[in-house]
């Protein structure tokens, strides 16, 4: 079988050669940058959970709430089942945001437009006001995350760093061309048509809410995995995991980099958080302003964000 | 006579004070052509909406080659065989005509659609195409469909209905905002291919040469009730329908011509 018919997309092909060029990064960049990428890669998790609900046509300003119930689920696996493996970590946190989005997603797929939007930030909010009023699970203070062990190897130093880094990249790289694909697939595409007339899938004999559904978990889930590898690389979980400007960084993160493609949401995440960290280090003051200026400067110039600078040449097809 | 495909009995909605349809009891027998007529408020969509579980009915029954549809909803309705298309297409306007019959292709699949599965498969291009043929729509395949002329549209609003191969169709003005030269060439091709499919058809017009030339049965409501039941000819032909209804006389020899 050759290539051509093994991969579905260019994207495949890009989406590993961009992995083989982050892995092979790892022995040359210094170790903030490492740093800074693998936080950016775990967030563009988050964001990729943004953009699939984006383009059912939902927006939801409460992915923190699986961001931080990923994180979380990493922490106290780690602090309270003595579970140290970074991968067998990495599942729990999933599954306890799978679990979550689970119980709540068949009330929030019922709503739309800004009572969506509204009832995600709320149970964000929730979420956080437990974890805050909750001294068992740090409080405010939040709590440390011991360094995991990878298949039972446990590097020390700059070695554990660049290894969190690198298996950030793997699961990056394995969650971009699964995306990749459910985007083209048949649910994929389904969810876009809900988008644009809802009344029509469910005159095809299609369930939009159950579409909406199974989105809503996948994107929750994708989100807990960026939670808990942001919990991993930073050795450290707190409440700010799921508090409503959290969320909003990951909409400001989708905007940025644009709903148009699976690598969107990665340029996005990257570009943010090299503007982020350059605004706080130039400004500290007013660093809050530099980003919002690029977001309405965004707005104005490339509203469907980063990505349409890659995707312009693209004709528009008409009759 | 064929067997009854759609039954309401006694059906009736009312909107606060405002009967909308009233006690509205219709029989359709399996492959008959029937045009539904009225003036505005008459009660039409109302029944429509009612038959395809978009609207409950206040009281009153629908049934379903023999079985009640009340209760269920569209989707239910739409997979025991009874599609519809609407007054103003309904469809997917920033996807391509393609798209659009992709997305209808999967649904009639009746299984969930696939998480990992492309929606673009050679075999649904081939059955789109096929489609596209027989609706005589082929050069918009690509185009998005906001973009392709309203007839364009309207037929494919149709053709993603017939996609899931129903038994019965209903159609609420098929030819509303196409231009009068487009109309027949529009309701010459839906016919032909219902007619290929052995589609139960019911639709509502207000375009009385359409209707005269395409049913083999018209039903006239007037403020939610039906004034007359039976042949083009004795409808059309009816001093209420033609007071009430269509507003003036009528030529009915020349309207209704060999659809008599």
């Amino acid at each position: 079988m050759s290539l051509r018919n093994y991969f579905s997309s260019p994207t495949e092909p890009a989406l590993l050669l961009a992995a083989a060029v982050f892995v092979a990064g790892a022995w040359v960049m210094p170790a903030w940058l490492a740093f800074l990428l693998t936080l950016a890669l775990a967030k563009a998790l988050v964001v990729l959970g943004v953009v699939i609900q984006m383009r059912a046509g939902l927006v939801s300003f409460g992915q923190a709430l699986f961001y931080c119930i990923g994180g979380y689920g990493v922490g106290l696996a780690s602090q309270y089942l003595g579970v140290g493996d970074a991968f067998a970590l990495l599942a729990l946190g999933t599954v306890a945001a799978l679990l979550m989005a689970l119980a709540c997603g068949w009330l929030l797929t019922r709503y739309r437009e800004i009572f969506y939007a509204m009832l995600t930030l709320a149970l964000s909010m929730i979420l956080y006001g437990v974890l805050v009023k909750s001294s068992a699970l740090g409080s405010t203070d939040g709590f440390n995350v011991s360094p995991p062990s990878f298949l039972g190897w446990v590097p020390e130093g700059d070695a554990r760093k660049r290894t969190l880094y690198l298996l950030t990249v793997f699961v990056a790289a394995a969650v971009a061309m699964g995306f990749h694909r459910f985007m083209v697939s048949s649910l994929g595409r389904v969810t876009e048509a809900v988008r644009e007339n809802e009344i029509r899938v469910e005159y095809l004999g299609l369930s939009p809410q159950r579409m909406l559904f199974a989105n809503y978990v996948l994107a929750a889930g994708v989100s807990g995995l960026g939670g808990g590898l942001t919990a991993l690389a930073s050795g450290h979980i707190d409440p700010d995991m799921a508090i409503w400007t959290t969320s909003g960084e990951f909409v400001f993160i989708a905007i940025l980099g644009g709903t148009g493609h699976v690598v969107a949401p990665f340029i996005g995440a990257i570009v943010f958080s090299v503007l982020r960290t350059f605004a706080i280090q130039e400004a500290p003051n007013t660093w809050q302003m530099t980003l919002g200026i690029t977001l309405l400067a965004l707005i104005l110039f490339l509203p469907k964000g980063l990505w349409s600078l890659v995707d312009r040449n693209k004709p528009e097809v008409s009759a | 006579m064929s067997a009854i495909i759609l039954e309401t009995r006694g059906l009736t909605r009312t909107f606060g004070a405002v009967v909308a349809a009233r006690e509205l009891n219709v029989r359709i027998a399996q492959g008959e052509i029937v045009g539904v007529i009225g003036s505005n408020g008459a009660g039409k969509t109302t029944f429509i909406n009612m038959v395809t579980g978009y609207l409950p009915p206040s009281s009153g029954d629908i049934l379903f080659d023999g079985n009640s549809v009340l209760g269920r909803k569209p989707r239910d309705i739409t997979r025991m065989g009874m599609a519809r298309s609407f007054q103003v297409a309904q469809l997917f306007p920033k996807l391509t005509v393609m798209e659009n019959a992709m997305v209808a292709l999967v649904a009639a699949e009746g299984t969930q659609p696939s998480f990992l599965r492309p929606l673009d498969t050679p075999q649904r291009r081939e059955q789109a195409n096929a489609i596209f043929e027989e609706f005589g729509v082929s050069r918009y395949r690509d185009a998005l469909v906001n973009t392709v002329p309203q007839g364009a549209r309207k037929l494919v609003d149709i053709a993603m209905a017939l996609v899931s191969r129903p038994r019965m169709l209903l159609l609420d003005e098929p030819t509303s905002g196409v231009s009068s030269e487009e109309k027949f060439a529009l309701m010459d091709t839906v016919m032909a291919v219902v007619r290929q499919y052995g589609v139960t058809v019911l639709f509502v017009e207000h375009d009385m040469e359409i209707v005269a030339r395409y049913v083999t049965r018209i039903i006239a409501f007037y403020s939610g009730e039906i004034i007359a039941d039976g042949p083009p000819k004795s409808v059309l032909g009816n001093a209420r329908v033609q007071e009430l209804v269509i507003g003036h006389d009528l030529n009915v020899n020349s309207a209704v011509g060999e659809n008599a």
